[in-house]
């Protein structure tokens, strides 16, 4: 059973996604503003956020900016407005997917599961000791879910930590934005390649020294990124 | 200015014209002034020679015997010839019908008529006439009897003195005349092209601006207006066209304004639409659940299913007509990756499950910078389409046996061009599409068979797919194929700008 808190202003919207959601099983809290939903979240910690982007007083965006100070917990747009900027300005403020309203119960149960499933859903199969590696500065602990830099932790946003688990499970391998869809979002082929851009870019921006000149994330013009080569 | 003087033009017409007039005019007046002078020069001319004659004869004639011979008349003609002076005339005489008489052989010629009719006249006789190419003035003065009582009438004497003489001095002055009228009205007509040319310059103006305007206005500029200026005719068409261009202005800017309105109307209602239809579709899961769980009764059922599917379908349509919006509203932007093009196809078909009803024909490592989403969207509504109307599944009439053999027969084929664009033709073998329809076939809400046009689709979807092409900057076309079936053509270009 998984715990959402759903931060949606409209009363019927609320009323059916909680309603469709907890036939699948899943415990749901609704809140109607994102100063609810911040005191919700405090108090009791979901294991996924839904969140309306259009919101009465603080603004969705400006709720996922505050969630992102002090939580990884997975974020999830749920947004009537499709237009570009939105989406994009909403995965930059630290979002992990987003779904475009009206969607179906089991396309919003599918995103949640997608978004919550264990993570590095194809990494090879490692050995015992082999779980932690060291890639220049960053020590990447797959067994713990953990990611150092210079030896402090870094908090990576649950998309962020499965993109960077997924890439450097292939050094030096170049995989396509249509590709990285399908295996860290489990969107399809068509999927938003905007996710990646936005995952990736938060991604350099904890992990680089200097995110315009990347060393481990690294931009193959016309074809996608690739982990190192360091 | 490009355009000065066309041939056939309005202003070389005008300015041949004002040079016709000037100088039929100032011909006219050079030919009235031309006779003018000359009739006055001969006239002249003749009426000094015949007083001088007379004068001469006035004081000779009395000498004469009242019936001259021969010798008479030469002393005559010798006095005269003498007296003749600066004219250098020469003079004849005779007697009744006596042959002429004259000073030197041989006689000057004289004209025929001349010495017929001077016998029988009383007054004298004038002629002009050539000789040796000089033009002469030949005059004949019958000399009358001086009358016994002065108050009766003179009668002839029989006795008519002829005097001839050239005319080359006058025929000198009127040549010059004639040079003079010349060289007067060449220059005159020559003159008269300079204020034609500013008259027509002066005319064609407005009329040059006037369609200078118009052809502005004709790109679609309705702000154009002409400067009028003055009150004659051309500043009355002015006035005209500016108020038809202000007219038109208005009434393209109240289309315009309803035009988008309309549209604003439609992205409104369909963003209104969506909250309501969120919450709807968010249990529409729990509907079918419901439906297919078999506690309910089977109306109950039934209807469930009914609110679920039409509510799926309502969602869709509404996600349809925000897309057509947003392409309206210009917001509708790419976002370009490089692709390959079998994949892209592969996985269009794989997602739906239609990988085992159509042929895909697309040469390896094929690939092109597009937006895999959008082509997506062509792709899936192309091939749709084709496998609704032209596909196995719309074979469902056919017997069984024909239906077990009937292959695949939706072909998608992707080529690249020789003008290196990527060219994507999906085909059926069905009825092909009617021609009344075929025009119209991307327009919204145009769908081809309305028989069962509520079984799919928004009515929107082949509206999408060629806004899709043209943001690519490439072009989405439908036809029939000669052996049947209908022919939709993708083009895009492989690496849009």
């Amino acid at each position: 059973m998984t715990h959402v808190l759903l931060i949606e202003d409209d009363p019927a919207v609320r009323r059916g996604v909680t309603l469709g959601l907890r036939r699948r099983g899943h415990e749901t809290e609704a809140v109607g503003t994102g100063e609810d939903g911040l005191e919700s979240l405090a108090a009791c910690p979901p294991d996924i956020v839904l969140l309306d982007l259009m919101l009465p007083g603080m603004s969705g965006l400006e709720v996922c900016r505050r969630i992102r100070e002090t939580s990884q917990v997975p974020i999830v747009i749920l947004s009537a407005r499709s237009d570009d900027v939105d989406v994009v300005v909403g995965l930059e403020a630290g979002a992990d997917d987003y779904i475009v309203k009206p969607a179906g119960d089991e396309v919003i149960e599918a995103r949640i599961r997608a978004v919550m499933r264990r993570l590095a859903p194809s990494q090879p199969t490692t050995e015992a000791g082999n779980e932690c590696t060291t890639y220049a500065d960053l020590e990447i602990d797959r067994s713990a879910l953990r990611v150092r830099k210079h030896g402090t932790d870094l908090t990576l946003a649950p998309s962020e930590l499965k993109l960077l688990l997924f890439l450097s499970a292939w050094p030096d391998r170049t995989f396509s934005r249509q590709q990285l869809l399908e295996q860290v979002w489990e969107q399809s082929y068509y999927g938003d390649a905007r996710l990646v851009d936005a995952c990736v870019m938060r991604l350099r921006a904890k992990t680089e020294d200097d995110p315009r000149h990347p060393r481990y994330i690294q931009t193959v013009r016309g074809f996608g990124y690739r982990f190192g080569p360091l | 200015m490009k355009r000065r003087l066309l041939p056939g033009g309005l202003g070389t017409r005008m300015v041949v014209a004002f040079v016709l007039v000037s100088s039929l005019s100032a011909l006219t007046t050079a030919a009235l002034t031309f006779y003018q002078a000359r009739t006055a020069i001969l006239q002249r001319a003749q009426d000094d020679a015949v007083r001088e004659l007379r004068a001469q004869l006035d004081s000779l004639a009395p000498d004469l015997p009242a019936r001259p011979a021969e010798a008479d008349l030469r002393t005559l003609v010798l006095q005269l010839d003498r007296a003749g002076g600066a004219r250098d005339w020469r003079t004849a005489a005779g007697y009744r019908d006596g042959r002429l008489v004259s000073a030197r052989s041989p006689a000057p010629d004289l004209p025929v008529h001349l010495t017929d009719t001077a016998a029988s006249a009383t007054t004298a006789l004038v002629q002009r006439f050539h000789h040796g190419g000089q033009p002469r003035l030949a005059v004949a003065l019958p000399v009358a009897l001086p009358a016994a009582p002065a108050d009766r009438p003179t009668r002839p004497s029989g006795l008519v003195v002829y005097a001839t003489f050239s005319l080359a001095g006058q025929q000198r002055d009127i040549t010059s005349l004639v040079a003079a009228a010349r060289a007067g009205a060449l220059p005159v007509v020559l003159a008269s092209i300079v204020p034609a040319l500013l008259a027509a310059r002066r005319v064609l103006r407005p009329v040059r601006r006037l369609r200078s305007a118009a052809e502005t206005m004709a790109t679609g500029d309705l702000d154009t207006r002409v400067e009028v200026t003055g009150h004659d005719e051309l500043a009355g068409l002015g006035r005209t066209f500016n108020t038809m261009a202000a007219t038109l202005q208005a009434d393209a800017a109240t289309l315009r304004s309803m035009e988008a309105k309309a549209r604003r109307f439609a992205a409104d209602v369909s963003h209104e639409l969506r909250t309501p239809l969120a919450a709807m579709t968010a249990v529409t899961g729990v509907l079918d659940d419901d439906a297919a769980s078999g506690d309910l009764g089977p109306d109950a059922s039934e209807a469930l299913t009914l609110v679920a599917d039409e509510t799926r379908k309502l969602a869709h349509m509404v996600e349809d007509l925000m897309e057509i919006s947003r392409f309206d509203a210009g917001a509708a932007r790419l976002d370009l990756d490089e692709i390959d093009v079998g994949e892209l196809l592969r996985k269009t078909l794989a997602l739906r499950h239609w990988q085992d009803q159509v042929d895909v024909d697309v040469p390896e490592g094929l690939r092109a910078r597009l937006d895999p989403r959008r082509v997506d969207v062509v792709l899936a509504n192309l091939t749709g389409n084709a496998l609704r109307h032209g596909g196995p599944q719309a074979r469902t009439q056919v017997p069984a046996q024909v239906q077990a053999q009937a292959q695949a027969q939706v072909r998608v084929r992707a080529r690249c061009s020789q003008a290196g664009s990527l060219v994507i033709t999906v085909r059926d073998s069905g009825p092909g599409i009617a021609d009344a329809v075929l025009p119209h076939v991307f327009d919204r809400f145009t769908k081809g068979d309305t028989a069962r046009a509520r079984s799919a689709g928004s009515g929107l979807g082949l509206a999408i797919a060629a806004e899709n092409a043209r943001l690519h900057g490439g072009t989405l076309t439908a036809a029939n194929a000669p052996e049947g079936g209908a022919v939709f053509t993708l083009t895009l270009p492989r690496d849009p700008v």
